[in-house]
């Protein structure tokens, strides 16, 4: 096992080298024009200063070396200028990755707890309308397009009847908590300001609920299928016959074992939850990553939608490590080659 | 995660399928419903030019006005009928998502296939490529090649295409590993057969059912990712009827739900049936293959 988890470890390092290669291409591909980022539009008509910016950003090398000097940029964390905020995309995404992080971590929670939930009652009251309603709960969340679900939602909840407020981290002119950890909510709390972390948590609820509903699918669909498996199995004849009453085979027999192939959809989910985090940004105004990549994507801002996607990447990279290694950690039968 | 029935499994009768006829009585009601779903949305983008609906594109009412007998799924901010761009917005929406499939079914089938039956060089280098492309999460790749590309539906789809065809490659090579092994394919080889007659014709005859059946679930996950790009404004540009587009239209019109009300419930219909029917398909090959 922990001769796969090194291959595992040594192969991250040539599949980022293939990510960063693919946004090089892609950023020589590119229509916009990295020298507007750079001259102030009224000196582009100036030859020797375009020609002085050119030589200062390297943009008059052959392509080996600018590959070369990309490749060694990104190693020092430098994603480039955007072409719209003008900024490093480095300090554009540090400052905004908080916020994604809060969304998805909030959302995962949501997901998790309502997958488990629905997973173990439809299997508990198999085939009962228990069981239809729970699965076609998952189901919708699954399916449903989550700019369309965040949508109605927001209209429903905030517009018709005001039960939450409406989009954004923080209602307008509210000054955010001193910056400890970059979730309003926990840095609301550190500061000992109840009525701020309900302001923030207010605003919360929505987004990282449509973005949770669309994860619960997986879950309930993977939690089900091994409750219904594991209730079929020797273990619980066993404790059935010893006199366990159904709760307790099904939570204390059953759902530890489901836990395994719970953590092998983990990674996958994470494709769902960055896919989602980005639409659902854009619906609620959610100042992530995710609205950063949309606004960049639509002005055609190549470094920072790159910026955005090399720094996904290696959070998908990581994500699919863990997993594995949680996978082979939680199940030594498996073997993996 | 295939979901089997134990109450039956064991009793199923393992005889080879006499053909469609045999399969589609096989399939459970929910995939029979999934089916016709996708049917009637086929038909629809074949028909729908015949059918007496208002002109997608002409204003043909006052503006923002809710659902009514008139204009069964409301007005638009432009006053047109919101149920006939529905309609028509099939025209934009499946069409797409056939072709982005078949293109990468096509490409990652192929050069999975190369990749599993010749080996060696090859098969590291398309592997590679394959390892690399899905180390982006998908709807990031999508953007950042659509942003490179310029907006556009035609962009949006290679942009797809790239997306997806890896998939497909993984599946294809797995498959053609596996039946390599096969005797019938050895007699073929010591018969002497050259080593493209017995890729196509011992070979990937056998291999397509796990395509087909992931081919029908990534239908209505190609429309959903298609309808997100057009959403962030990267798909269809306005005016034409494109799901997506319109949901963005009705999310700056906030009190007008309508708007995407209509857009919304065609794309769940699709995701749903296709998934309604990829479940179905995998079950009934799966006994088979059992």
């Amino acid at each position: 096992m922990l001769a796969y988890i090194v291959r595992r470890l040594i192969a991250i390092p040539f599949l980022l080298l293939g990510v960063a290669s693919v946004s090089f291409v892609l950023s020589q591909m590119t229509k916009g024009d990295p020298l507007a980022a750079l001259v102030p539009e009224r000196m582009m008509s100036n030859p020797e200063i375009v020609n002085a910016v050119k030589a200062q950003w390297g943009l008059d090398q052959p392509l080996p070396v600018r590959y070369v000097t990309y490749i060694g940029n990104l190693l020092q964390g430098d994603l480039g200028t955007s072409f719209t905020t003008r900024r490093p995309v480095s300090t554009d995404i540090a400052e905004r990755l908080p916020a994604t992080l809060e969304l998805v971590i909030a959302a995962m929670i949501i997901g998790t707890a309502l997958g488990l939930t629905l997973g173990l009652l439809s299997a508990r009251f198999r085939g009962s309308a228990t069981d239809g309603i729970s699965r076609i709960f998952a189901l919708i969340g699954s399916s449903l397009p989550i700019f369309w679900s965040g949508l109605i939602l927001l209209y429903i909840f905030s517009v018709r009847f005001s039960i939450v407020p409406g989009t954004g981290r923080l209602p307008p002119r509210v000054t955010p908590p001193p910056d400890v950890t970059g979730f309003y909510t926990i840095d609301a709390l550190l500061a000992g300001d109840l009525s701020l972390f309900g302001q923030a948590l207010a605003h919360l609820a929505l987004p990282a609920f449509v973005l949770g509903w669309a994860v619960t699918g997986i879950i309930t669909r993977i939690v089900r299928s091994s409750l219904i498996e594991g209730l079929s199995q020797d273990y619980a004849r066993t404790a059935r016959a010893k006199g366990a009453p159904e709760r307790t085979v099904l939570i204390g027999h059953a759902l530890p074992n489901a836990m395994i192939p719970l953590l092998t959809i983990l990674g996958f989910t994470f494709a769902y939850l960055i896919t989602g985090a980005v639409l659902t940004e854009a619906i609620f105004a959610w100042p992530g990553i995710g609205s950063y990549a949309v606004r960049a994507a639509a002005s055609l801002d190549y470094p920072a939608i790159g910026g955005v996607t090399i720094v996904g990447s290696v959070a998908f990279l990581l994500a699919n490590l863990l997993t594995d290694i949680a996978y082979a950690w939680a199940n030594p039968r498996i073997k993996v080659h | 995660m295939a979901m089997t029935s134990p109450d039956t499994a064991g009793f199923s009768p393992r005889r080879r399928f006499e053909g469609t006829r045999d399969i589609w009585r096989r399939l459970p009601i929910t995939a029979k419903i999934g089916a016709l779903m996708l049917l009637f949305w086929i038909l629809t983008v074949l028909t729908v030019s015949f059918w007496p609906l208002a002109d997608p594109l002409a204003m043909v009412g006052r503006r923002l006005q809710p659902p009514s007998t008139a204009n069964w799924l409301g007005t638009d901010a432009l006053g047109r009928d919101v149920f006939a761009r529905t309609m028509y917005g099939a025209v934009w929406s499946i069409p797409i998502a056939v072709v982005v499939v078949a293109c990468a079914v096509l490409i990652g089938s192929t050069l999975g296939a190369l990749a599993g039956f010749f080996g060696g060089w090859s098969d590291s280098i398309i592997m590679r490529l394959v390892d690399v492309t899905v180390s982006f999460p998908p709807i990031l790749l999508a953007m950042a090649v659509a942003a490179v590309l310029g907006p556009g539906l035609a962009n949006a789809s290679i942009a797809m295409v790239i997306v997806w065809w890896p998939i497909y490659a993984r599946l294809m090579r797995a498959q053609v590993l596996e039946k390599r092994e096969n005797e019938h394919v050895e007699a073929a080889v010591a018969g002497g057969a050259g080593s493209l007659r017995v890729l196509g014709v011992h070979i990937l005859p056998l291999c397509w059912a796990p395509t087909l059946i992931n081919a029908t679930m990534d239908f209505g996950q190609v429309v959903l990712l298609a309808a997100s790009l057009s959403f962030i404004g990267l798909g269809a540009t306005p005016p034409s009827p494109e799901w997506g587009s319109m949901i963005s239209e009705g999310a700056t019109k906030f009190y007008s739900w309508w708007i995407a009300f209509g857009p919304g419930m065609a794309i769940l219909s699709v995701v749903l049936a296709t998934s309604f029917l990829g479940d179905g398909l995998r079950d009934v090959f799966d006994r088979r293959s059992a």
